[in-house]
């Protein structure tokens, strides 16, 4: 029950999403574009999100690609996790997906709802930023294609306006050696305690981490850390632990210290056998 | 209050409804249509006993707007007459109160379609997505597997 | 018929979307209420603002605390909506009225509340402390059941004392003593069908409220003790519930819905929790704290308990003095315990209040004693089970409350027992270390639990007919999901050796037409319904002997009803249809005789008596059914995660009436154990403000989690019961969470004596406490 009223837009190209963004904006209004879905019915139930128009993207055609082209691979934002597992086309990316709330739910979250959303887990972005992959994104001039490093720092950086349509993932990272784990407070499905994705690129390892802190995040020190292959894995692992961005997370999913410890563990169980193998 | 026409195809039936473009598939098909099968447990996404068919996959019609489902087929548990998977919940005493029912059936009923070999693996995967109060689950569990087996003693 | 896996009479309405529960029941015109609910677990209520809301479109009404009676069954300290002061988060301060549930939500959002926030209480030991804040001021002064003994000036509801044997003689003749505290905090049912109710106040009074509620004929007489309405002018309609496991048992929701109708002229309007206020604004499961102590000789018999239980019941008593009463009541376990000393509070905290939950007290308490009963086996260095054994309760022992058993009224726990170790092969292994890192653990515990409700509850049954001479039985107790109205079917097809398809069953309650059934609760259904429904027989076969005595010209002794007819016992070919005297007989010039054919039949409860204030001494139920049962886990040692592989029940069932039936009451009721012990609280923070009340955050046990479960039965009758059996609605719950604690304990090597039992708890325990709490 959203307790409120909007318009709901169903554009079929992105300069009409774009043009419909600013048009109701001019009018005074508040318009979100509108994935799945899942999250702002969500939050406006508990008034913590709204709009007055909505804008779904859902049947704009770039939205909703899914292809190998070029050595590259493309994800159209509104694809539903539950396709791109099906269609698996990044093993790490459905691993990290599969793990998302349940599986109904998925056959409606996408994967631009999951990565720009409001609830700070945003567990899909893990392996784009493990893959350095790109994002197209659209606004009021046009298309424009950024590294994801430039534009997701702990969340998606979008201007006003602007949504995202598109990431591109070089090809020659989706059939990286890789590992994911995810760890709950308890059972199997819901929101992480910790989780921690990881690919093997040229001997390094690359690492992202979500549920640690209020945000996911690759952190570069983090990773040198990790990558001193002179030191012990374990000796590795505690010095990573000293270089987390901060906050770390403290709350009902558990205290730091036990989220720490769960790290560690996690940290341990993907890394050995992804260094070895 | 902003209200709109919406055509909605429910159970092979056409139906065009004046509902708030805000208004969940839920709370229109309940509401408006009096299809009150699927059941509003959390209005949140989690608890699946809203699970509808829309496009032969299962949503959770409280997070899906009305609108949005527009033109798509939408299947409900008033939709479902006489399949295996109920007569399989009703010989395995796989419910009690009966409140999840219509949401896990719409959903089992989903799995062995789509997936006739269903691992255990695959069962969880997709059963996980609903919360059933009353059973231990291993009801549940034995009717999807009956149907499973089934299908298998008739290929 | 006894025995027979028979489906239930609503199966197929279930499994196509038919069968309606309360809030199917849409109706144009019907106003909707949202209600407005306090983000404070303590403050007092300087100003509530409801001009702005007021002026939304379609809002029909505000309604607030004023000037309303204050509410409670056995101690009236609630408000029905908060007046003065708030004493949970979540407790509903207004309710607004609208024509459209959005338009109520709008208006909702716009009303304004000051608060001062008081200091809050978040714990019993905490609410007893000196100098803790007083959650109810005017204790002294509320109007009180009479076995209701607040103790004005504290935050105590309710003190139960048990009072058994000499306490000295107990610790002077135990060689070793234990004692070891546990605790829990309050947590939910989460029924999948959230709670609602609508009311409609017609011109000449009658109050029609329909209510998804385990107790519709206690609606009814509150809501006319209450209000000082005539009862008789309150009908209460309860169609099929969608789960309730006690949490529907209290009357809240029914109350605003009349209030609400009430100022809108009588208008029905409809009362519907989200599902956030549906965990914490409705009564809760409570929560405990509790400390015990047990004395045994050396060879393992216990001598004396020493019982301290303080239950978390919240910021209103309700129903939680009964609940804290039930669990003194059979305080010890199911254990020969000569003597005994037991308090058992209802402690009120800054919490939402408790309600009943499956098995009302008793997996509550079972974790506390069980957990105890373990830790001395190891002490004594004594097989767990057959510690267990040595002391079960058997006949000729007395209860806490000095009720002397015997093999009617309390089963066989030794056999439970003995049939459980072979089971679960507890002899083989009960805890083996399958890699460095991995072990396997079995828990045992054993469980026993009478009904105690009020000394005169009653249940009624109606039998009508129908032309072809099938029956339809009208009985008060409410489809909650347990069946028993299948089961009774199934009695009352074996007492008329009738097809059951010729049993047509009235699901739903309408207390102006149902005959009273006290509260669907308690695993009574079965009991008293059943009783009632065989005395319906009863009466039905001696009118339908009475006819057909007149048209085949025999005595009525002569006569036996059975296969639709009523035939000659030594000559079964001389007969007469059933229904052809159903609605009277006819001859065939046109004379008829006898009439339309109604059996009636009631039960009421014997014997029963209420606790003695100063000893606990009195008979509280009537009769007990004693479990066993073990978990086994799949413990990680270093990560501190587990799997439950198995689970297991074994339980004196009296006599199985429907075997699917049992089983699923017995594996669900474990189900819910298990989930409540390893991942279901209520978190709070340090205000006591609740930070999970979502299915989101609040996770039950979900598919692919579960154990695999093995139920057996014992089958000892209970003499008085229909067909000797006894209730089993509960039983499975009782001891799973201690079962489950008690694996643990041994996988982790350490005590676990805290609730839920998630990971981070056992690391907590076993790493130590330097890391603070979650």
């Amino acid at each position: 029950m959203v307790p409120f009223d909007f318009t709901y837009h169903r554009p079929s190209s992105i300069e009409e999403a774009v043009r419909l963004f600013e048009r109701l904006h001019k009018q005074g209004k508040t318009p979100l574009y509108y994935g799945g879905g899942t999250e702002i019915i969500t939050l406006s139930r508990l008034n913590l999100a709204f709009a007055d128009a909505v804008i779904d993207i859902k049947h704009i055609p770039e939205c909703c690609v899914l292809r190998i082209e070029q050595n590259e691979l493309t994800l159209g934002a509104a694809l539903s996790l539950t396709s791109i597992e099906e269609a698996n086309p990044f093993p790490l990316l459905t691993k990290t997906a599969s793990e998302v709330a349940d599986r109904t739910a998925r056959n409606q979250i996408t994967l631009g709802g999951n990565v720009c959303g409001q609830i700070f887990y945003r567990e899909t972005v893990l392996p784009l930023l493990l893959a350095d992959c790109h994002v197209v994104i659209a606004g009021k001039d046009g298309l424009k294609q950024r590294s994801i490093h430039e534009v997701f720092q702990q969340r998606m950086r979008l201007e006003h306006g602007e949504f995202l349509v598109q990431v591109k993932i070089d090809l020659s990272y989706v059939s990286l050696p890789h590992a994911h784990t995810k760890r709950r407070k308890q059972g199997k499905v819901g929101y992480p305690l910790v989780t921690v994705a990881a690919i093997k690129k040229d001997e390094r390892l690359h690492v992202a981490f979500s549920g640690v802190c209020p945000f996911p995040f690759r952190s570069k020190t983090v990773e040198e850390q990790l990558n001193a292959r002179h030191l012990p894995i374990e000796t590795r692992i505690s010095r990573a632990l000293q270089y987390l961005p901060k906050p770390i997370l403290n709350d009902t999913e558990g205290s730091v210290e036990y989220r720490l410890f769960v790290l560690m563990n996690a940290l341990s169980d993907i890394l050995i056998p992804l260094e070895e193998g | 209050m902003i209200k709109c026409e919406i055509l909605l195809t429910v159970n092979e039936e056409s139906h065009s409804i004046i509902a708030r473009q805000a208004d969940t598939l839920l709370f229109v098909l309940r509401n408006q249509l009096g299809l009150t099968g699927a059941k509003p447990g959390c209005l949140n996404g989690d608890c699946g006993a809203c699970t509808v068919l829309v496009d032969k996959t299962p949503i959770k019609s409280c997070m899906m707007l009305a609108i949005e489902a527009a033109e798509k087929p939408i299947t409900t548990i008033e939709g479902l007459c006489d399949t295996p998977i109920q007569r399989a919940f009703i010989e395995q005493f796989a419910f009690q109160c009966g409140y999840c029912t219509p949401g896990f059936l719409i959903n089992a009923y989903a799995l062995t379609k789509q997936h006739p070999d269903a691992d255990d693996e695959t069962i969880q995967e997709w059963l996980e997505s609903n919360i059933c109060r009353c059973t231990s689950y291993q009801e549940i569990e034995q009717a999807v597997k009956s149907v499973l087996a089934k299908k298998h003693e008739n290929d | 018929m006894i025995g027979k896996s028979v489906i239930r009479k609503e199966a197929w309405d279930k499994v196509t979307g038919r069968a309606k529960y309360t809030h199917d029941y849409f109706e144009v015109g019907m106003l909707h209420a949202k209600l407005v609910t306090s983000p404070y677990a303590h403050a007092r209520i300087r100003e509530i603002h409801t001009e702005k809301a007021g002026s939304v479109p379609g809002v029909r009404a505000i309604v607030t605390g004023e000037g309303l009676p204050l509410t409670g069954e056995d101690l009236r300290d609630r408000p029905p909506i908060a007046f003065d002061k708030v004493r949970y988060h979540g407790e509903v301060v207004a309710v607004v009225v609208a024509d459209t549930l959005v338009q109520a939500e709008k208006a909702a959002n716009l009303i304004h509340v000051a608060y001062e926030p008081l200091p809050s209480v978040g714990s019993p030991r905490e609410a007893l402390q000196e100098g803790a804040p007083l959650i109810h001021e005017n204790l002294a002064n509320y109007q009180k059941g009479k076995y209701s003994y607040p103790e004005p000036g504290t935050n105590i509801a309710h003190r139960t004392k048990i009072r058994k044997g000499n306490m000295e003689k107990g610790w002077a003749e135990s060689d070793v003593v234990i004692e070891a505290s546990f605790a829990f905090a309050p947590s939910d049912h989460a029924a999948l069908e959230i709670r609602c109710a609508t009311a409609e106040i017609r011109q000449d009074g009658t109050i029609v409220i329909i209510a998804s509620s385990q107790a519709p004929f206690m609606i009814k007489r509150l809501i006319g003790e209450y209000f000082g309405e005539d009862v008789g002018k309150v009908i209460v309609h309860t169609p099929l519930v969608g789960g309730a496991y006690g949490g529907k048992a209290p009357v809240q929701l029914e109350l605003l819905a009349y209030l609400a109708s009430k100022a809108v002229g009588g208008r029905k309007v409809s009362v519907w929790n989200t599902r956030e206020q549906d965990m914490i604004t409705s009564p809760v499961h409570i929560g405990m704290e509790a400390t015990v102590k047990i004395g045994c000789t050396a060879d393992g018999y216990i001598k004396a308990a020493e019982i301290l239980f303080l239950f978390d019941g919240g910021a209103y008593s309700d129903k939680a003095i009964d609940v804290t009463r039930a669990a003194a009541v059979d305080c010890t376990g199911p254990y020969h315990i000569e003597n005994v000393w037991c308090d058992s509070l209802c402690v009120y905290t800054n919490h939402p209040y408790a309600s009943p939950f499956r098995s009302f007290g008793h997996c509550e308490q079972a974790f506390a004693i069980e957990r105890t009963i373990d830790l001395l086996a190891e002490k004594l260095n004594i097989d767990k089970l057959e510690l267990r054994m040595k002391n079960a309760i058997r006949p000729g022992h007395t209860t806490p409350t000095q009720v002397v058993l015997n093999r009617s009224n309390v089963g066989n726990l030794p056999a439970c027992i003995a049939r459980l170790r072979e089971l679960i092969q507890w002899d083989e292994w009960q805890r083996i270390e399958i890699n460095s890192r991995t072990v396997r653990a079995k828990g045992v515990s054993c469980g026993w639990k009478t009904s105690t409700i009020d000394t005169d509850a009653s249940s009624g049954a109606i039998l009508t007919f129908n032309p072809d001479g099938s029956v339809n039985l009208i009985s008060g107790v409410v489809e909650i999901g347990t069946g028993t109205k299948t089961v009774l079917a199934q009695i009352l097809s074996e007492k008329l050796k009738m097809d059951i398809d010729d049993i047509h069953v009235k699901m739903d309650i309408d207390t102006q037409t149902t005959p009273e059934h006290w509260k669907t609760v308690s695993s009574r259904g079965t009991f008293m319904a059943g009783r009632a429904v065989l005395s319906a027989a009863d009466d039905a076969i001696r009118q339908l002997k009475a006819i057909a005595a007149c048209v085949l010209r025999a005595s009525a002794e002569d006569l036996e009803v059975g296969y639709g007819k009523v035939f000659l016992r030594d000559d079964p070919s001389i007969y007469v249809p059933i229904k052809d005297i159903v609605y009277g007989y006819k001859y065939p010039n046109g004379n008829a005789i006898g009439g339309q054919l109604i059996g009636r039949g009631h039960y009421i409860l014997r014997h029963l008596t209420p606790l003695d204030k100063e000893t606990g001494a009195g008979k509280p139920g009537p009769e007990w059914t004693v479990c066993a049962h073990a978990v086994e886990i799949e413990f990680d040692k270093r990560d501190y995660t587990y799997q439950i592989i198995k689970a297991a029940s074994v339980i004196d069932i009296g006599k199985v009436l429907n075997r699917r039936a049992a089983l699923g009451q017995v594996m669900g009721a474990m189900s819910m154990g298990l989930s409540f012990a390893s991942r279901e609280t209520f978190l709070f923070d340090r205000y006591e403000r609740i930070l999970n009340a979502q299915l989101r955050t609040y996770r039950p046990i979900r598919f692919g989690e579960h154990p695999e479960y093995m139920v057996e039965f014992i089958e000892t009758p209970q003499i008085d019961a229909p067909y000797g059996a006894r209730g089993v609605g509960e039983h499975g719950l009782i001891g799973m969470p201690a079962a489950l604690a008690n694996a643990l304990s041994v996988a982790a090597e350490v005590p676990l004596n805290e609730l839920p039992l998630f990971p981070e708890l056992i690391w907590r325990t076993k790493e130590g406490k330097q890391y603070g709490s979650i």
